[in-house]
């Protein structure tokens, strides 16, 4: 039922890649500001949904509470940022244990307590909203009032610190994106790719079988927190301001995941196909409405909420895989 | 502090309990049942709210009236709900349950912010400011008309599943699947029937609710995560346990605030749902499911 | 409630109100229409129409309707509304403040949330295009050293000095002041910022209260009635406190439930002055007295803004949401008059030279220091007396006595 990833690439599905890549890393010269600026929300969705991905897609765990992840990254790195001046790179290497750490807990606690399915979620839920709530509590960074990171003039673009253009955070997470594509590429070849889909299609079978699959799960989530992490770093270094209701609100969490569940959870593709299709979705519902001078407010997301609708009852895969058919680059299926 | 203030505000924490309770019922019926993650929860209650509003205003009826006729309508809704849309996904992964609700969701939300506008609409009865003195006690006269309505409701439920021939047949239903198809079950119309009743219920908490909350279109998310936690905490398919879980939680929150700060309040409520999830799982009062 | 659907040109609604402004002008303003080149100034309008702060954008979006009207009658140049909604989400914000941009907006006017308005900030520096915000009282805005975001609009800090200093004149006008305050916030952006400015502030007025207790809660907090035990068992004179709308009306509910009439409501933020809080709580609506900025009822523009807007939008109070929101538009079309160009770069440095005195906002007018802030901008003390909004203080606003103390809430009808 859940679209079994694509394992051999047939050569038609490198091309259309390569193509892909190719107009990607062009763009900033062939399209104006805002729609990299729309680009750079793909891309980021993408990456988040990709990371989410990883324990969905290819270990079977449902969070619905993703967002906490980001969070974390993103606080622990502008924090450092603001109080010791450490660069969003150097954040980062602190940001990653951190929300590997806090992956851990949560799997930790789920799998050995057995909370799983719809549970499972409701724990990751409960635990972003308690992060959500700390925080907004938090004088340290703020609290509810905000963390603000200093922002110095944008006469050039400084990759070492994240200041800069949109072009550059354009790269920066173009770059991440292709990175965590081949990342779960290559996770998904490997022994731990085949236990993970092994627990994932059957978890007693697979425990039967031999396989340990309390620690199998517990890389999932733990690689999957480290990964989001960098979508949090990201994220504080391109809005320069933290607000624990923004950051680890429950409304974030959902649209991390529905990219993934859109574009066809357990597919590489569809996490980057899922979050093309939403956010253009949602620009271009914006220009229509006002090309047809309708404003008010409230239409839009009635429409993308309808579309979604269509999406989930036409296609129970996902786009992607329908796509992929169509295109003829689906894989056999193992 | 005097005692008081303590008694106060844990009789206060009850009476909103059970309201709270009365909204989860809904979700327990229908999760516990159809197994459908009902994640337009809480905009199935706002619709309800909105109703409640409007049929006030238009016709100057008292909510509690009203309860009866805009449960009955979200009865309807419901029904159609699940015969339409969501009967294909009861099989389905939870993922795409959730998408296709959450979806469900924003639409709602949305449309009641077209037609009624972003501003707190809220019903006015002769009780709204009303508060019953008993010695120290001051009681919120809203909250206890509303939680006696609840208690009312849920024991209404609770016989309908136990002593009534389409209860019980929804109860085999929910216990084994398999086996209430064999019995010749009609399946498909007793999930209706549930989601109807669940909705139903939601209607009821909604109507009683908006005696005491203003009703935004926004109001949605924050409750549904509310029933959840109470669900869970009080036991998935267990009618008084979503009100024992609906009381606790609305205790636990009141005596929070009053000896922590008030702002960190939910987070006793998420605390008690993790400790149920990893330590009880099927919850205070329900039963350990397989 | 009607929803009229706006296109980027002038509305029957602003332009209506604009001839009915311009009425009472006419014999006040010089009869000078300035022709500026290039056609009308095109402002982007953003604000958070949808989403969890739709009420407050719409708001603001009704004192934006009002303005071209206005500002034409007053012999400044035209100017075109683009609007576009943020969705109360920092990411549409900086989408649709990038869209705007490149579909021409010369001017942005918005946010009215700090965290969007800050990522709308970033996109106009960057590109160069000067955004005037109207409302957004996080100091770390202005703090960025952006030379193109201007405010015409208070900082936490600024407002509470403000209220302390109108506290002060009332309690010297009523001759009784509270010896004792619980402070309750809401735990969001603006309470926050207003709870931590207190301990700053505050030693400054050596005011004759001392605050009992300080209890924070929820912005999403569904029952008020903990806090409000919590703040009656402090058994402090008065209550200080900062809230939006509903919290507003959650709290005045729960007084009246609990039995208890503090000395005074006094006010530092939003809500207790709205027209949803006196529509539904009627006569219990009376008494609070609000210190927020606002309108000089003296100024002319004032009676100008006010009439257009009984007209645009009857029933509706003036409030902090058109007002400033006005103002914005009336610093785009005036620096666009100065400058004769709408090159960004032109009207960026027209916006720095600001001098308006004949505004709206209580204070000696609208100008800009070197970090893009108004600090000039003053607030003012409100009361609800009788369902009208009068304006207690400072002294060169006040058109009425203040009501103290707070009748009880008992013995209202």
């Amino acid at each position: 039922m859940i679209a079994r990833p694509v394992v051999d690439v047939p050569r038609r599905g490198a091309i259309l890649l390569a193509a892909l890549l190719a107009v990607l890393l062009t763009a900033p010269w062939i399209v104006n500001d805002y729609l990299i600026t729309v680009l750079i929300l793909i891309l980021y969705f993408a990456y988040a949904g990709q990371a989410w991905n990883i324990m969905m897609g290819f270990a079977g765990q449902l969070s619905l509470g993703h967002a906490i992840y980001v969070g974390l990254g993103a606080y622990v790195a502008a924090a450092l940022f603001t109080q010791f001046g450490v660069g969003p790179w150097l954040g980062l290497l602190a940001a990653i244990p951190v929300a590997a750490a806090c992956g851990a807990i949560i799997g930790y606690l789920a799998f050995r307590f057995g909370v799983a399915g719809v549970y499972f979620a409701i724990l990751t839920i409960a635990f972003a909203e308690f992060a959500r709530i700390g925080f907004d509590h938090l004088s340290f960074v703020n609290a509810s009032s905000g963390l603000f990171l200093p922002v110095t003039q944008h006469g050039h673009n400084d990759l070492w610190r994240l200041r800069g253009g949109p072009v550059m955070f354009y790269y920066v997470i173009l770059a991440a994106t292709v990175l965590a594509f081949a990342l779960c590429r290559v996770l998904l070849r490997s022994r731990v790719g085949y236990f993970w889909l092994a627990i994932r299609e059957d978890e007693q079978a697979a425990r039967a079988s031999g396989i340990d699959t309390f620690r199998y799960k517990m890389y999932a989530v733990m690689v999957s927190a480290a990964v989001t992490s960098f979508a949090g770093v990201f994220y504080a270094f391109f809005y320069n301001n933290l607000f624990p209701e923004q950051v680890f609100g429950i409304s974030r969490s959902i649209e991390i995941i529905l990219g993934p569940i859109i574009g066809g959870v357990g597919s590489l593709f569809g996490p980057i196909v899922g979050a093309f299709v939403l956010t253009g979705l949602a620009e271009m519902l914006n220009t229509v409405l006002m090309k047809f001078g309708v404003d008010l407010p409230g239409v839009k997301q009635v429409f993308y909420g309808i579309c979604l609708l269509f999406v989930v009852v036409a296609l129970p895969e996902g786009v992607w895989p329908a796509v992929a058919r169509r295109l003829g680059v689906a894989g056999e299926r193992r | 502090m005097p005692f008081d203030v303590y008694l106060n505000v844990a009789v206060g924490g009850v009476l909103t309990g059970l309201v709270y309770g009365l909204m989860a019922l809904g979700l327990s019926v229908i999760f516990g049942v159809v197994r459908v993650v009902n994640f337009a929860h809480g905009e199935m209650m706002t619709i309800a709210m909105y109703l409640a509003v409007v049929l006030c205003a238009g016709f100057h009826l008292d909510p509690l009236v009203l309860l009866l006729p805009i449960a009955t309508v979200l009865f309807v809704f419901g029904y159609a709900l699940q015969m339409g849309l969501i009967n294909p996904f009861i099989r389905r992964p939870e993922h795409t349950q959730f998408l296709l609700l959450v979806a469900l969701a924003i639409i709602i939300a949305n449309t009641l912010l077209i037609i009624f506008g972003p501003d707190a609409r809220s019903v006015q009865t002769a009780y709204g400011f009303q508060s019953f003195q008993i010695g120290p006690l001051i009681i919120d006269a809203a909250k206890v008309y509303a939680g006696a309505a609840a208690i009312l409701f849920t024991l209404a439920l609770f016989a309908f599943f136990r002593f009534t021939r389409i209860g019980t047949a929804i109860r085999a239903c929910a216990d084994n699947y398999t086996g209430a198809l064999v019995v010749g079950l009609d399946v498909k119309r007793l999930y209706a029937l549930t989601f109807g009743l669940g909705a139903a219920c939601v209607g009821a908490a909604g109507t009683m609710l908006v005696l005491i909350v203003d009703a935004t279109p926004m109001l949605g998310p924050g409750y549904t995560l509310l029933a959840f936690v109470i669900v869970i905490t009080g036991g998935l398919g267990s009618m008084p346990g979503a009100l024992l879980g609906g009381v606790l939680i609305g205790v636990t929150e009141a005596l929070a605030g009053l000896f922590f700060t008030p702002s960190a309040k939910s987070m006793f409520a998420f605390a008690i749902l993790v400790l149920v999830l990893l330590f009880r799982p099927q919850g205070l009062l329900g039963k350990r499911v397989t | 409630m009607k929803h009229k659907s706006h296109s980027a040109r002038l509305t029957r609604r602003a332009f209506t109100a604009g001839i009915g402004a311009a009425g009472a002008v006419a014999g006040m303003a010089p009869f000078n229409i300035a022709r500026a080149e290039g056609g009308p100034l095109k402002v982007g309008v953003l604000l958070p129409r949808s989403g969890l702060q739709a009420g407050i954008g719409q708001d603001c979006q009704r004192g934006a309707d009002l303005a071209p009207g206005i500002l034409k009658s007053l012999g400044l140049p035209e100017i075109a509304l683009m609007n576009g909604d943020t969705e109360s989400n920092v990411d549409t914000a900086r989408a649709r403040a990038e869209k705007l941009i490149a579909d021409g907006a010369q001017v942005l006017v918005g946010a009215f949330d700090s965290g969007q308005t800050t990522a709308i900030a970033q996109v106009a520096e960057q590109k160069g295009i000067p955004l005037v915000i109207n409302i957004a009282a996080a100091p770390a805005i202005t703090e960025q050293g952006y030379k193109f975001v201007f405010r015409n609009f208070p900082t936490a800090p600024m407002i509470l000095a403000d209220a302390f200093a109108n506290q002060k004149e009332i309690f010297a006008a009523t001759g009784a002041a509270p010896k004792s305050v619980v402070f309750m916030h809401v735990n969001d952006t603006y309470g926050t910022a207003m709870a931590k400015g207190i301990g700053a502030v505050m030693p400054k007025f050596d005011m004759p209260y001392t605050i009992a207790e300080e209890i924070a809660y929820d912005p999403a907090a569904r029952d008020l009635s903990v806090e409000v035990a919590k703040a009656k068992a402090t058994n402090a004179d008065a209550l200080l406190v900062v809230s939006r709308l509903n919290d507003a009306m959650l709290l005045t509910r729960e007084l009246v439930k609990q039995r208890w009439t503090p000395q005074a409501i006094l006010s530092m933020g939003p809500g207790w002055y709205e027209d949803q809080y006196i529509k539904t709580l009627g006569k219990l609506s009376d008494g609070p007295i609000s210190f927020v900025p606002w309108y000089d009822p003296h100024k002319k523009l004032s009676q100008v803004l006010e009439d257009a807007l009984a007209k645009a939008d009857p029933g509706f109070n003036l409030n902090t949401n058109h007002i400033f929101t006005f103002e914005a538009f009336l610093v785009a079309a005036d620096a666009y008059k100065r400058a004769g160009s709408a090159d960004p770069a032109a009207l960026a440095d027209a916006i720095r030279a600001t001098n308006i005195t004949d505004n709206v906002s209580i204070g000696p007018g609208i100008r800009f220091d070197a970090k893009g802030q108004n600090d000039k901008v003053k607030d003012g003390a409100i009361q609800n007396i009788g369902g009208k909004l009068m304006t207690l203080a400072p002294k060169e606003a006040a058109n009425a006595k203040p009501q103290w103390p707070l009748p009880p809430y008992q013995d209202r009808g």
